[in-house]
């Protein structure tokens, strides 16, 4: 963290990045009464575990997540696999310049990957035959990144450990 | 001498042959679905490891409603209690008009040799949350394969038609609603039998009216009552009321709006009702896809 360099944190594990997939794929899947701009919770869990731990969140999954979440949705099966590996992808590869930024910077970084992933999916279901759902759709992921610090807090919290000043040592 | 890296910067392929991989894969699927709708199986996998999670969000919910049932107060029970006696009273004279009518109607078939319309099993289900997909208009009910729910049933609620099956899953089953832009109902105004064909208008709340002439005999406030005319949805059945009528005559056709009467609230109680004897199903038959592909789709959409 560029923010916080005397931070350095601990290794992640494997069952906590599961269980806030689990979490965010559950809070996806509330009844959501035609309210529209929820955000995507989803989207941006797997936007940060690609950004903090590409070595560990990569395409694949997020591909197989979009499959579970278009099959929950009754949406084309495939759109939101195709929107999430596109977004894996870039936020993969943009990871490190991504976190050389303080919170909000990232976050800005982070809404324009959420607005490129939405556009995908627009593009196919525009192609599909759909129509445009209104400039509401865009509202989630405007929702999202600015939950994005909000995130990085919760999600790295169990890597953090306390610090511990010891004011005799040297350096 | 070849230089290979050493196995701990092994890292599988590239990034984008893997996105390329996956996006084509994608690509693939979201042809076989929206043309072929082969994608079938690996849903409903899909959708049986979806099923727990979607449960524990919708739990609270449920509960919720539920418990508002329980600390009802007396008063309002019985006052409900009392309104549901006079009700059936009321209902009763209709319902002893109707076993004479319905027998009436059969012979008068009989003689005509018409097809007898079989009153199949309705299944009773509830609303478990609408669709989140923001481009098409669904909900999602609590009955699916297991029950014998099938595609192409219409779903109906107290006060009308909500829409129709159009995909089941083994334990959850997909209900396309009459407003969505690509349903179609046929219809009849009550008035005076006025046939038509009525399309979700795309704006998520109201159904269209299509192809009526601009002196069309329709009236704001017209009841549409399905027309039966498809083999998919029963006649009789109200769809909607009609909310604006707009007369150009620069145009051959006049714009009619309808509201639809049927609710699309959470844990509100739906009966799916059985096909029509008539109606052509639809089939996973690769052979049957090929050649009646155009048939299969129309019928699947309701027109």
């Amino acid at each position: 963290m560029a923010a916080n360099p005397q931070h350095i944190l601990l290794p992640v594990k494997v069952g906590f990045m599961t269980a806030s997939i689990v979490a965010a794929l559950a809070f996806n899947l509330l009844p959501w009464q035609d309210v529209r701009g929820v955000p995507d919770l989803l989207a941006l869990v797997l936007t940060f575990w690609c950004v903090h731990q590409p070595r560990r969140m990569g395409i694949g999954i997020a591909w197989l997540l979009g499959l579970v979440m278009d099959t929950a949705n009754g949406a084309l099966f495939g759109q939101h696999a195709l929107a999430y590996a596109a977004l894996a992808y870039a936020a993969q590869g943009l990871h490190r310049r991504i976190l050389s930024f303080p919170p909000w910077p990232q976050a800005l970084h982070v809404l324009i990957l959420l607005l490129a992933s939405q556009l995908v999916m627009l593009a196919v279901r525009m192609l599909a035959g759909g129509t445009f759902p209104g400039m509401t759709f865009f509202v989630g992921s405007v929702i999202s990144a600015a939950l994005w610090p909000l995130v990085t807090f919760v999600l790295l919290a169990p890597q953090r450990r306390p610090l511990e000043v010891d004011e005799t040592r040297p350096i | 001498m070849e230089h290979t890296p050493p196995q701990f910067f092994h890292r599988g392929p590239a990034p984008i042959a893997r996105l390329t991989f996956f996006a084509l894969l994608s690509v693939f699927l979201m042809v076989l679905d929206a043309r072929f709708r082969y994608a079938e199986p690996l849903r409903q996998v899909l959708a049986i490891v979806a099923y727990p999670l979607q449960q524990i969000a919708t739990a609270p919910f449920t509960a919720v409603a539920r418990s508002r049932e329980f600390f009802s107060t007396q008063s309002a029970l019985r006052e409900q209690n009392a309104a549901l006696r006079t009700q059936k009273l009321r209902d009763a004279e209709d319902l002893l008009k109707l076993e004479a009518l319905r027998a009436e109607n059969d012979s008068l078939r009989r003689l005509l040799a018409a097809k007898e319309q079989v009153p199949g099993e309705a299944i009773f289900a509830e609303i478990v949350y609408a669709g989140r997909d923001p481009f098409s208009r669904k909900v999602i009910i609590d009955r699916g394969a297991q029950h014998g729910v099938q595609t192409g049933q219409p779903v109906v609620d107290a006060s009308g038609v909500l829409g129709q099956v159009t995909r089941v899953q083994p334990l959850l089953a997909e209900v396309t609603l009459i407003i969505d832009k690509d349903h179609a109902i046929p219809v009849q105004v009550v008035r005076n039998g006025l046939r038509g064909v009525a399309y979700g208008s795309g704006d998520g709340s109201t159904l269209e009216l299509r192809h009526m002439a601009s002196n069309a005999e329709v009236e704001a406030g017209d009841l549409l009552v399905t027309s039966g005319l498809d083999g998919q949805y029963p006649r009789g059945l109200p769809v909607a009321k009609i909310a604006k009528i707009e007369r150009d005559s620069a145009y051959a056709f006049a714009k009619i709006l309808g509201q639809p009467v049927a609710g699309t609230t959470q844990n509100q109680q739906v009966l799916v009702l059985a096909a029509e004897a008539s109606a052509p199903t639809w089939s996973a038959d690769p052979d049957r896809t090929k050649k009646g592909a155009r048939t299969k789709r129309s019928a699947r959409k309701g027109d």
